[in-house]
């Protein structure tokens, strides 16, 4: 029977499934729980994280959850020292717009340490940052920065498309043996999905053929699997049947899925909420021209949001933001190429 | 609030342990010694920061460390490598980029780590290890290990956000955690009486709430006194501790730096203010240990680090199938 939760909750269950499961799980961040926990005389676990994410933990799981001062190299950096050492932390960036301050303890120390110690090392922390636009946040609070992890060999990078995905991946990025970054989409912490009760766990590298379709690949990641699904309907009426892939995981990515699936439709759609250049929705679109050029009907479209900062008036953070609308146009240019 | 610690008779330390320190600090000087040669040949690649001079702090700091410790070191790492125990062959195979080096080649001179022996690697970024050291400090609070973890960094490191970030950090969640700033007078060419603006970096401790001491850097038994009180204080759970290590490096930022940005204040080091100079001059004083005890050390040293530079001259260079391992455990 479904049990109906929202990406909020799937991602605090996770949590509270690994705590139980393994002691050397901890939890830290600013206002990961707030108030009392942290000196102040207001509440007990005021907060739990700026969107209440780990909201209940605090109580729960005495000295395993750490409020940190707004200080992201020292606390991303402490939570990857403690990963050497034995705990395996997940550590919330509050947005991965502020990555920037932080960036070194993530990609010059975590990724690398595996590598550079000649395979000795062992970091199993989970970075938590939430992604993406649709909040009015503008520019410093909305970017989709997904990209700049994949780019870095050592990280494992997850977009996790619904709750369900949320819950089995992050139990997943809880028990694997590298550092991982799990982009939560900020706008989607409220959208409800079906969610089993216990613990599963999602395997890394998987895609996900959310829909089946003969016609065109439309790949999408994050919040964009239901931009994507939104517009497969539109495209259904009209004769048009779309097959969208969610990869889950941009590193590893399971290019073998998708590769597959554009061999049978000969079109290929790929659809990211990033900044055009040097995207994951470019990046596929390149492994599949040099890997599956032959079976190409068409030229691949990416749809991406235009080159520029995410704007704040709704008006144009509207127009900013991938729409169904604008994956329907793509299907259609594709679909309609005549060589 | 910066107390001068004060080099007392009662060291704490019986005649084994001296010896033990003696042989970390010869170790750590004609390693250095040795590639500050080798460098000169050609033969190493890359390039390399000697920690010449500055012995007395990496072995006053680590004789007071056990197995639950962790140190985070610098690009200037060889030192503290060897205090805290890497193997020496390893580590001089490892310069050389041998597959027999103490990380298989892949991380060379500034990237030397053995977290089997707490050592978090050396770092190639300025500031990169203090927030390390938070988290190992907070692993050993949570399992209860009694553990204390040390970042040693230098004067340049005391100017990144990473380093203050991390000695809030450690003084807000009290973590056995110990911040050992080298300040040897030069950030690469760029003097630190110029480019730290309080008068010394254990100033700075003030306004972490933490205690800042200034050490002579040139005095082991001075780094080890002050070391051992902060490290004492931390494990029995009174949070983190400055220090402040003050000396000179005998070589340049790295091998080949014509250092034109200071006078010659190295010969004077050398001659009236080394480390091991003083140590000798000390115990032998005292009674504690004879010449003929160093001596032997001395010897035994050397044929180590002359063992190490020929088996890793002789060592095998990593295979192309090494490029491709060990970025991830599982992908």
């Amino acid at each position: 029977m479904a049990r109906m939760i929202s990406y909020r909750d799937a991602i605090n269950e996770a949590l509270t499934l690994e705590m139980e499961r393994d002691e050397t799980v901890i939890v830290m961040g600013e206002d990961n729980a707030g108030g009392a926990s942290a000196g102040s005389p207001g509440e007990e676990d005021a907060w739990g994280g700026v969107l209440g994410v780990t909201k209940g933990l605090y109580g729960k799981f005495p000295g395993r959850v750490l409020d940190t001062p707004i200080s992201e190299s020292a606390f991303v950096g402490a939570a990857v020292g403690a990963a050497t050492a034995g705990l395996r932390p997940v550590a919330e960036l509050m947005f991965i717009d502020f990555m920037g301050v932080c960036f070194d303890q993530i990609f010059n120390q975590a990724a690398k340490f595996r590598y550079m110690f000649g395979g000795k090392a062992v970091t199993p922390v989970v970075i938590r940052t939430m992604y993406g636009a649709g909040l009015r946040a503008a520019a410093q609070h909305s970017q989709v920065l997904y990209p700049l992890f994949t780019h870095i060999p050592g990280l494992k990078v997850v977009v996790p498309s619904s709750p369900y995905e949320a819950k089995g991946l992050l139990i997943q990025a809880i028990r694997d043996n590298d550092p991982v970054i799990f982009c939560e989409h900020k706008a989607m912490y409220d959208v409800q999905g079906d969610v089993p009760e216990g613990a599963y766990a999602i395997p890394f590298g998987e895609a996900n053929v959310v829909r089946d379709g003969d016609d065109v690949t439309i790949v999408a990641l994050g919040r964009m699997v239901s931009v994507a699904e939104e517009a497969a309907k539109e495209l259904a009426a009209n004769g048009i049947e779309a097959e969208i892939v969610d990869p889950r995981t941009t590193s590893p990515l399971d290019t073998e899925t998708i590769l597959e699936s554009v061999e049978r439709t000969g079109r290929l759609v790929v659809v990211d909420e990033s900044s055009p250049r040097c995207s994951v929705g470019r990046d596929i679109s390149a492994i599949v021209a040099e890997q599956s050029f032959g079976a190409l009907r068409g030229p691949i479209q990416v749809v991406t949001p235009p080159h520029t900062p995410v704007p704040f008036s709704d008006v144009l953070e509207d127009l900013y933001v991938p729409s169904a609308q604008d994956v329907v146009n793509a299907v259609k240019t594709v679909a309609d190429w005549k060589r | 609030m910066t107390d001068r610690a004060t080099v007392r008779t009662e060291q704490g330390l019986d005649a084994d342990g001296l010896r033990d320190a003696y042989r970390m600090m010869r170790t750590i000087r004609e390693f250095e010694e040795r590639l500050h040669t080798e460098f000169a040949t050609g033969d190493i690649p890359g390039f390399v920061h000697l920690y010449a001079g500055e012995e007395a702090s990496a072995t006053g700091v680590c004789t007071n460390l056990d197995g639950r410790d962790s140190i985070a070191s610098t690009h200037r790492g060889h030192g503290h490598c060897i205090a805290k125990g890497v193997e020496v062959k390893g580590m001089m195979a490892e310069i050389y980029g041998k597959a027999t080096g103490t990380c298989r080649g892949k991380g060379g001179s500034m990237h030397i780590a053995d977290l089997s022996k707490g050592m978090l690697g050396a770092n190639g970024i300025v500031g990169g290890g203090p927030p390390l050291i938070c988290g190992t400090a907070l692993a050993a609070k949570i399992q209860g290990t009694g553990g204390v973890s040390v970042a040693f960094f230098g004067d340049g490191a005391s100017n990144q956000g990473t380093t203050l970030e991390a000695m809030n950090l450690a003084a807000v969640w009290n973590l056995p955690a110990i911040f050992v700033a080298e300040n040897n007078g030069y950030a690469e060419s760029t003097s630190s009486n110029w480019s730290v603006a309080a008068d010394n970096i254990a100033d700075r401790a003030a306004g972490f709430g933490m205690p800042g001491v200034i050490v002579d850097g040139f005095d082991f038994f001075a780094v080890h006194e002050a070391a051992g009180e902060a490290i004492a204080r931390a494990r029995a759970g009174g949070g983190p501790t400055l220090i402040e290590v003050k000396f000179t490096r005998y070589y340049g930022h790295f091998e080949g730096d014509q250092q034109t940005y200071r006078a010659d204040e190295v010969a004077h080091a050398r001659e009236e203010l080394d480390c091991l100079k003083r140590f000798r001059a000390r115990v032998i004083e005292t009674g504690e240990l004879t010449a003929a005890e160093l001596d032997a050390i001395d010897a035994e040293v050397l044929q180590l680090i002359e063992e190490s530079v020929t088996e890793a001259k002789a060592a095998p260079v990593p295979t192309a199938d090494d490029l491709l391992t060990d970025v991830y455990i599982t992908y």
